[in-house]
C-alpha cells in the first residue's frame, strides 16, 4: 500500500481536504468519502459515461482519473448544476422532453452536455450526436437525449440574447 | 383526468438532479461489510484443491465462505432448485461463483477475491448446441406443437425451401450493475434492498436459504438503474450472499458485482438456431412450414422453459399458418445461465417466421413485403374464424390497416423503387429497406403469475399514498399506475405519492416483466382507489343527502348535494366520520387457460401490434453500415402516458436493433466468455442512431378490458429492431443473386462475409 496524500479540491465550489491514497478513484472519492451519490458507476472502465463530471472545465470520466490527478482542482458533479428546487437549463430540458428513463445514465449525460454546449453554445443535432457518444444510455434510444440538449441550447440562446 | 396525458417520469426531478437513490446510493451504516465472489476458472470439471489462506490473510477480510460453510444451499435458482449459490466441487461454467469473501471496503473484497489458489481437474466442456444434441444434453424432453399436417403441405406444395439462421445472445448492460444489502433487524429479521424486478422472489430465497419464514424478510426496491429481464432472477444470488453474511455477522452487507463480473456470472439473452423448411406458392402464401429451434439454455434451468415456450408461441408474429410444426430444445450447456431479457424468446421466434419470409421473397424475385401481406392474418370478422398455431382465436389484428398506413407514411413504395436504382448506380455503397410487422402476446404464459396487489392510503389532509407489487426499472410503471390513482379520485397528481416496492405492503406479487406492469397493477390500484371512492362517496352521500351514485370526484373537488368539497376536506370529513380510508386491491387478468405441454389453449390476454420501416446504407468494402432511416407505428391501445410510450418504442427498437447488429457475445474454445466489457461489447451508442426517426402510436382502443383500455409497451417494441436486420440483408442481396441468409448479430464482419458470399468470392 501506499503512503497516502494530502489531497485538497473543490468540489462544487466546497473545499474538500482529505488524506487518501493515491490510487483511490475519484469516483470513489466523490461517492464513497464525500457523499456525492449523483456521479454513478456503470463500468469502471471509462466507457459507459455515467460517471462523467467536469474537471477544471474539462468533461473527465472519474471511474478512471486517481484522486491524485485531481489534486486541487476544481471538480464540478452534477449536484453542482442544480438542486430538485432550482433546475439548470439542462435539467428542466430532460425533464420536460423525456431525456431519461431509468436515469442511470442521466447525471453524466447532463454533466457531459453542460460542457458540450459551453463548447459549441450552438450544436447541430449531429453535433450533439457525435459530441455524446461517450456517454451510453441502454434505455432511451438517446432520441430525447438529443431533443433534451438541443431544446437547452435553444432556451440558453435566446436568455443570452434577451440579455444583450 | 391524469390518463392518457404526457406527464415526464415521477422522478425526473430526482434524476436529473442526481438525488434518484440506487441501491449502491443508500447510505450504508459505518460497519456494513463488503462482498466479492470467486469466480471459476474453468468452465467444467472439478476442484482438486482449494486453497483460500492467501484471501482470508488479505488487508479488510474479515471471513470467506465456501459452499460447506453456508447454513444451507442458498438455492438461486427460480425454478428448478438447480443453482446452489456457490459451487461445490463441481463447476458448471467459467465465472461460477466458487467462494464469497466479505471485507471492509468493496475493492478489498475484490482484490482478496483475486488471490485464491484453486486447482481443477477440466472435463470436455459442452459449449454449442451441436455439442450438446451430441451429448443429449437437455432441460427436458423436446417440446413439439402442430397444427396441421405440415410434412405433407410442404411436400405437395410448389415451392420448397429450406434454410437455419442463427441468433446470438445479448447481455442486459442494464447501466445499474445488479447490487444489494442487507440489513440484520432485531429477531433474526432481514431487511433487503434489491435491484431486482421481483422483490417477492427474492423474500423467498432469502428466507429459503437462512431458513426463516417469509414474514422474517422484508425486501424493498425503489428502482433499478435498467432491467431488460436481467433482473428477474439473476439478483439472487447477491441478495442471498448479503442476507448470509449479515445474518453470520450481524453486520449490515452490501454487494455489487463490478461490470466484468456481472459479465462472467450472470445470464444473458438466449442464444438459438433455428432452422427451417417451407413449401409456399408463387405468390409467396405459405402452406406448410416446419421449424426446428434449439435454444441454448447454460448450466441452469432458470427461466428457460418458458423463454423457449414463447419462442414458440411467437413462430407465426403475424402470419396466419395453417400446416405448421415447431420442435424445441432446451440445451444445457457449460455457459452463463440464460434467462429473460425484452421480449423473453418472442424475439427468437419471430425472428424465424420474419427470415422464412425474406428468404421466399428473395427466392420469388418479390418484394417482402408483399409475401409478408399474403400471408397476414385477417381482420376480424365474426364469419371468419382464424387461430394461431396454439389455437387461440386471432380477434383483435390491426395490421393489415397498420402496415398500409406505415407503408404511405414511409413512402415505402417510392424509396423502395429509389433504392434500386441508387444500388445499380453506386457498385461500392449499397442501400436496403424492409418493413416488418409484429405481433406479440400480453400475459405470463405461467397462468398464476397473472397477478397484482395494490395497497393505498388516503390520509386526513387529503394527501394519498400508492403503493403495488410492480418495480420501477426506467419504464414510467409507477408514473403511469399514479396517473391512474389520480384519475380514479380526480385530483392532481401531486396529491399522489408512489412509494418504493416493498414486500411488507404487498405481498405475493409477480416479477415486474413480460410487459405486463401497468396491465396487473394498473388495474390493481384502480380497484383498491375505487373501494376507498366508494366509501368516501357513501359518508359523504348520507351527509350531504344524495345518492351516492351521484358523487363526482372531479379537479380537485367532491360534488355531493349541490356542494363542491375540496377533496381534502372530504377526506376529512370521512376520517372523522370513521371512515376506513385505506384498502388493499387485487386483480388477475381474465380468460386464461393454457396447455404449455400439448400446446394448446388461449395463453395471451390480447396481443400488440406493430410495424417497423428501416432504410440502411451498407459499404460492400469493409461491411460497415449506417441506419438511415426508421419510421414506426406502434399499437398501445388507448395510451396511459403517450411521453412514456413512445420513449418505450424508441428504445425497444434501438435495443433490438443492437441485439441483430453490433452487440456480438463471443466465447473461446475453453468457455471463457471473452466479450466482457463495453470495451468490446459494443452497445449502441448516441451517434450510432437513425438519421430519421418518426415515431408514431397507433390510434386505438384495447378490444379487451384493460386499464383504461390501453396496451402493454414494455417489450413488443423491441423486435422492430428485426427490421434492420431485414433492411441490412436487402442491401447484401443487391450485391448479387445468391440469398444473403445473414445470421445476427450481423456484425460489419458478417456483412462483409455475406456481401463476399453473394458476389460468389467467398
Ligand atoms: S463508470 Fe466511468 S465510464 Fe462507466
Ligand atoms: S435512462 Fe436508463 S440508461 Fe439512460
Amino acid at each position: 500500500m501506499s503512503k497516502k496524500m494530502h489531497i485538497q479540491m473543490t468540489v462544487n465550489g466546497e473545499e474538500q481536504e482529505f488524506l487518501a491514497e493515491p490510487r483511490e478513484l475519484l469516483i470513489h472519492t466523490l461517492r464513497e468519502r464525500l457523499n456525492i451519490t449523483g456521479p454513478h458507476i456503470g463500468c469502471e472502465t471509462s466507457h459507459c459515461g455515467a460517471c462523467t463530471v467536469t474537471i477544471n472545465g474539462k468533461s473527465v470520466k472519474s471511474c478512471t482519473m486517481f484522486v491524485a490527478q485531481a489534486n486541487g482542482a476544481e471538480v464540478t458533479t452534477i449536484e453542482g448544476l442544480g438542486n430538485p428546487d432550482s433546475l439548470h437549463v439542462l435539467q428542466e430540458a430532460f425533464k420536460e422532453h423525456h431525456g431519461l428513463q431509468c436515469g442511470f445514465c442521466t447525471p453524466g449525460m447532463i454533466t457531459r452536455a453542460s460542457k458540450l454546449l459551453e463548447e459549441n453554445p450552438t450544436p447541430s443535432e449531429e453535433e450533439v450526436r457525435f459530441g455524446m457518444a461517450g456517454n451510453i444510455c441502454r434505455c432511451t434510444g438517446y432520441q430525447n437525449i438529443v431533443k433534451s440538449i438541443l431544446a437547452a441550447a435553444e432556451e440558453l440562446n435566446s436568455a443570452k440574447e434577451a440579455a444583450q | 383526468m391524469s390518463v392518457a396525458k404526457p406527464l415526464p417520469h415521477d422522478a425526473a426531478r430526482l434524476h436529473v438532479t442526481g438525488a434518484a437513490r440506487y441501491v449502491d446510493d443508500i447510505p450504508a451504516p459505518a460497519n456494513t461489510l463488503h462482498l466479492a465472489f470467486g469466480l471459476s476458472q474453468i468452465a467444467a470439471g472439478r476442484i482438486t484443491a482449494i486453497d483460500l489462506d492467501p484471501v482470508r490473510k488479505a488487508p479488510g477480510v474479515l471471513r470467506v465462505w465456501e459452499a460447506s460453510d453456508l447454513p444451507s444451499d442458498c438455492d438461486c435458482s427460480p425454478s428448478a432448485h438447480d443453482e446452489p449459490m456457490l459451487a461445490g466441487h463441481t463447476i458448471r461454467y467459467l465465472g461460477q461463483p466458487i467462494f464469497l469473501v466479505a471485507a471492509t471496503s468493496h475493492l478489498a473484497a475484490r482484490k482478496a477475491a483475486s488471490l485464491a489458489k484453486i486447482d481443477y481437474q477440466s472435463r470436455d466442456a459442452i459449449l454449442t448446441v451441436d455439442e450438446a444434441m451430441d451429448a443429449d444434453s437437455r432441460f427436458g424432453e423436446p417440446r413439439i406443437w402442430q397444427k396441421g399436417d405440415a410434412g405433407e403441405a410442404i411436400d405437395t406444395a410448389p415451392h420448397v425451401l429450406e434454410g437455419e439462421i442463427t441468433m446470438g445472445g445479448q447481455e442486459h448492460f442494464y447501466l445499474e450493475g445488479q447490487a444489494a444489502m442487507a440489513l440484520p433487524q432485531e429477531d433474526g429479521d432481514m431487511l433487503v434492498h434489491s435491484s431486482t424486478q421481483h422483490p417477492t422472489e427474492i423474500q423467498h430465497k432469502v428466507a429459503h436459504a437462512l431458513h426463516l419464514p417469509m414474514h422474517a424478510v422484508r425486501v424493498e426496491t425503489r428502482r433499478m438503474g435498467g432491467g431488460f429481464g436481467g433482473k428477474e432472477s439473476q439478483g439472487n444470488a447477491l441478495a442471498i450472499a448479503c442476507a448470509v453474511v449479515a445474518s453470520a455477522t450481524g453486520r449490515p452487507a452490501k454487494m455489487r458485482y463490478d461490470r466484468d463480473d456481472d459479465f462472467m456470472i450472470t445470464g444473458k439473452r438466449h442464444d438459438f438456431r433455428i432452422e427451417y423448411r417451407v413449401g409456399h406458392d408463387d405468390d409467396g402464401k405459405l402452406h406448410g412450414v416446419e421449424f426446428l429451434q434449439l435454444a441454448r439454455c447454460g448450466w441452469a434451468q432458470d427461466l428457460s422453459h418458458p423463454v423457449a415456450d414463447r419462442a414458440m408461441l411467437h413462430s407465426d408474429n403475424a402470419y396466419a399458418l395453417d400446416h405448421v410444426r415447431i420442435e424445441s430444445h432446451r440445451l444445457k450447456t457449460n455457459t452463463q445461465s440464460a434467462t429473460a431479457y425484452r421480449g423473453f424468446g418472442g424475439p427468437q421466434g419471430m425472428l424465424g417466421i420474419e427470415r422464412v419470409m425474406d428468404h421466399v421473397a428473395h427466392a420469388l424475385g418479390k418484394d417482402p413485403l408483399d409475401v409478408r401481406r399474403a400471408n397476414y392474418y385477417g381482420d376480424f370478422a365474426e364469419d371468419k374464424a382464424q387461430s394461431t398455431p396454439y389455437g387461440q382465436p386471432v380477434t383483435d389484428f390491426v395490421l393489415n390497416d397498420l402496415t398500409e398506413t406505415l407503408k404511405a407514411r414511409s413512402d415505402y413504395t417510392e424509396r423502395r423503387e429509389a433504392i434500386a436504382d441508387w444500388n445499380a448506380q453506386n457498385p461500392v455503397l449499397k442501400r436496403g429497406i424492409a418493413l416488418t410487422p409484429v405481433k406479440f402476446g400480453i400475459s405470463f404464459t405461467l397462468t398464476h403469475l397473472n397477478q397484482a396487489g395494490a395497497l393505498v392510503h388516503v390520509y386526513q389532509d387529503g394527501s394519498i399514498a400508492m403503493n403495488h407489487g410492480g418495480t420501477e426499472m426506467g419504464q414510467g410503471l409507477f408514473q403511469k399506475v399514479a396517473q391512474v390513482a389520480a384519475s380514479e379520485f380526480g385530483v392532481d397528481m401531486d396529491v399522489v405519492k408512489i412509494t418504493a416496492t416493498d414486500t411488507a405492503k404487498v405481498p405475493n406479487t409477480s416479477a415486474t416483466a413480460a410487459s405486463s406492469g401497468s396491465d396487473l397493477n394498473g388495474m390493481a390500484v384502480k380497484a383498491a382507489c375505487e373501494a376507498i371512492r366508494d366509501r368516501m362517496a357513501e359518508h359523504l352521500a348520507r351527509i350531504h343527502q344524495d345518492e351516492p351514485a351521484d358523487v363526482v370526484f372531479r379537479d380537485g373537488e367532491v360534488h355531493v348535494g349541490g356542494n363542491r368539497l375540496p377533496f381534502a376536506e372530504a377526506a376529512k370529513a370521512c376520517y372523522e366520520g370513521r371512515v376506513s380510508l385505506s384498502a388493499t386491491g387485487f386483480y388477475k387478468t381474465p380468460k386464461l387457460s393454457w396447455d404449455m405441454i400439448k400446446g394448446q389453449g388461449r395463453p395471451f390476454f390480447y396481443f400488440a401490434y406493430g410495424a417497423s420501416c428501416s432504410e440502411v446504407v451498407i459499404d460492400t468494402l469493409t461491411g460497415e453500415y449506417r441506419i438511415l432511416r426508421a419510421d414506426i407505428l406502434h399499437d398501445c391501445g388507448a395510451s396511459l402516458n403517450p411521453a412514456l410510450d413512445k420513449g418505450q418504442i424508441e428504445g425497444g427498437y434501438v435495443q433490438g436493433a443492437g441485439w441483430l447488429t453490433t452487440e456480438e457475445l463471443v466465447w473461446d474454445d475453453h468457455g471463457r466468455l471473452r466479450t466482457h466489457a463495453p470495451s468490446t461489447y459494443k452497445i449502441p451508442a448516441c451517434s450510432d442512431r437513425p438519421e430519421v426517426f418518426n415515431v408514431s402510436l397507433w390510434d386505438g382502443r384495447n378490444r379487451e378490458e384493460t386499464i383504461y383500455r390501453s396496451k402493454a409497451v414494455g417489450e413488443p417494441p423491441f423486435m422492430h429492431g428485426i427490421s434492420v436486420l431485414m433492411a441490412l440483408s436487402d442491401a447484401v442481396s443487391a450485391c448479387g443473386e445468391a440469398y444473403p441468409a445473414l445470421d445476427a448479430p450481423a456484425t460489419p464482419e458478417a456483412v462483409l462475409k455475406a456481401v463476399r458470399r453473394v458476389r460468389g468470392v467467398l
